[in-house]
């Protein structure tokens, strides 16, 4: 009978919405469990930690946090991650750009296994990371005799950090790069092209400003791993605090001398860049998101142009 | 002959500096890891590769990975849900927090969670007296690696919930469906290959996974060792080859697990295509 009655007499506009909601969602007491349960979840596994760095600092007081960073050798690691971070991050850039442009912009033999070899680093340990350098260019390693006759020094030394460092943060640029200048598509740069640019100007003056977003998020991604890599760094560091460590190497250092105030403030300096890099990573995807649906509404607009014209000719 | 094909300039210059780096960067070290394996012939690779110790490490490194691989599916899953589905104050707040894992270095990570778990801190004294200890025992090691796994799951799926119409369930809620019926028979079976690509991406990177685990772990022969830390062994003891020969099963092992994730995500895009 009541549906009858339904039928004949329409439910008001808000009961309509209500039922419109419960089809296409879950009860309200599910709901409210299930972001309970992901609200717990993030406290547990990402909250916590970062107030445990937080108060672990500050466990000595503010003062002797800051005293902390007059240490000579916690200063000094923080020059070396920020030495390392200052030759990789560009040189990745670099070679992201050069990458990005040669597989968006051509077409050639062995490109899928170039985008498959640019991803390679992405997902091997990052132990495999120091370890092929070591097999290189350790005492024992294929070229290690040579450079012991000369008298260079890679692995235990700077440079094995910066290239055990290249490895690991070498896809971040490219990647990011890739799908950008895939969707944008290259008709700017042709016209640039027939009007007389030069390649150089052209990158300069069309690529980059359309893919700036796309490359800010690359290197701040690059950037953040590079600051933090530990597992590859610490298989071709020697690990000698003062001369060859990293911030991460210096916080295992202090936190196996049990010098835990003094580990969770270098800690805390490196969650700090942390939650950094994360906000500004928002802020390039927002704008990433904004110029990549500009760029394919340019081309779904170039490409309704063209339709007409053809028709007329 | 280049020339030819594309109009654009610059193809010899960025594919040749591309490739240059690739390999000094790439390449030449990953022949490297192949060469010293074979250096040492099948069977010292066969003896180290079956050591006991190492055998052992597998155990954890493939096998808790897997726990914790499905562990990041069911809550990967229902935080993409909320995200794409919900409205609720901190939403956005939380979406940029997901990444998190990505950008906090692990060893920071690591002696975050030793500081949480063990016996006499933060939750550790609070599991204690229940006879549970979670630092330097296997189930630490879990909850290092769903730490590390967790975005990936997210990032997968989140970008699928979001392009499903809600036409499709309306539909199905008009023909009589339960929200239950809609959840499991429309719903789910188009989320399924992007879930598994993200438990598969987080499973891979659980594997490899070294900085957030070693100090949660305690390191304890047979017990809680992970294969990474066997070939920072091999490497403290100057066994080149033995190093080299864990590094490449674990290199073998990883390419077949990032080969399963692609196969997944390439069925995922002909799945949706057809939907």
């Amino acid at each position: 009978m009541a549906s009858f009655i339904d039928l004949h007499h329409p439910p008001g506009s808000d009961r309509r919405a209500d039922r419109m909601v419960r089809s296409t969602s879950e009860p309200l007491w599910l709901r409210r469990l299930l972001i309970g349960i992901v609200l717990a979840f993030f406290v547990l596994f990402l909250a916590l930690p970062l107030i445990v760095i937080f108060q672990g600092a500050l466990e000595k007081g503010f003062g002797y946090f800051l005293h902390n960073f007059t240490d000579h050798d916690i200063l000094h690691s923080m020059l070396v991650t920020l030495i390392v971070a200052l030759i990789t991050v560009p040189a990745n850039a670099l070679f992201g750009i050069a990458a990005a442009w040669a597989i968006t912009r051509f077409r050639f033999r062995g490109r899928q296994l170039l985008l498959a070899l640019i991803d390679l680093p992405l997902w091997v340990s990052p132990v495999i990371g120091g370890l092929v350098y070591v097999l290189l260019y350790g005492r024992r390693g294929y070229f290690g005799p040579w450079l012991q006759a000369h008298d260079i020094r890679i692995i235990f030394a700077m440079p094995g950090i910066v290239l055990a460092t290249t490895f690991v943060t070498f896809p971040f640029v490219a990647r990011s790069l890739i799908p950008l200048m895939q969707a944008q598509g290259c008709e700017e740069e042709e016209a640039a092209l027939t009007l007389g640019a030069s390649g150089f100007e052209i990158l300069r003056r069309i690529t980059l400003p359309k893919i700036r977003w796309g490359f800010f998020y690359g290197l701040i991604l690059c950037n953040a791993r590079a600051m933090g890599e530990f597992g590859a760094v610490s298989v071709v560091s020697a690990k000698i605090s003062g001369k060859t460590n990293t911030m991460p190497l210096e916080i295992e250092r202090l936190y196996n001398d049990y010098l835990f105030a003094s580990a969770f403030t270098v800690a805390a300096a490196l969650s700090l860049l942390s939650l950094i890099t994360l906000l500004l990573k928002t802020i390039a995807e927002w704008q990433n998101t904004r110029q990549l649906e500009a760029g394919r509404r340019a081309l779904l607009e170039s490409s309704i142009d063209t339709i007409p014209s053809k028709a007329n000719a | 002959m280049s020339k030819k094909r594309h109009i654009l300039p610059g193809f010899n210059l960025s594919l040749g500096w591309s490739v240059t780096w690739l390999s000094m960067i790439v390449l030449l070290p990953l022949a490297a890891l192949i060469g010293k394996t074979a250096s040492g012939g099948w069977g010292h690779f066969w003896e180290t590769v079956t050591d006991p110790q190492v055998v052992a490490s597998y155990r954890i490194s493939f096998g808790i990975s897997l726990i914790a691989a499905l562990i990041n599916g069911v809550f990967g899953l229902m935080a993409a849900w909320i995200f794409a589905r919900y409205q609720f104050p901190g939403r956005r707040f939380m979406e940029a927090a997901t990444d998190l894992p990505f950008a906090l270095p692990t060893a920071v990570a690591g002696i975050a969670l030793t500081a949480l778990y063990s016996p006499n801190e933060w939750i550790g004294k609070w599991l204690e007296p229940l006879g549970i200890k979670i630092a330097f025992t296997p189930i630490g090691i879990l909850l290092a690696m769903i730490f590390i796994g967790f975005p990936f799951v997210v990032r997968s799926v989140q970008p699928v919930i979001s392009e499903l119409s809600v036409d499709v369930e309306e539909a199905a809620a008009c023909l009589g469906a339960t929200r239950w019926q809609t959840l499991k028979s429309v719903v789910f079976p188009t989320l399924v290959p992007s879930l598994l690509t993200g438990v598969i991406m987080a499973y891979g990177r659980a594997v490899g996974e070294y900085g957030s685990i070693v100090f949660i772990s305690g390191n304890i022969p047979f017990k809680t060792e992970i294969t990474p830390l066997m070939i920072v062994h091999k490497l403290e003891q100057y066994d080149y080859t033995g190093a080299a020969a864990i590094g490449f099963t674990m290199l073998v092992a990883s390419l077949l697990i990032v080969c399963a994730g692609n196969f997944l995500q390439s069925w995922g895009n002909r799945f949706r295509e057809r939907t």
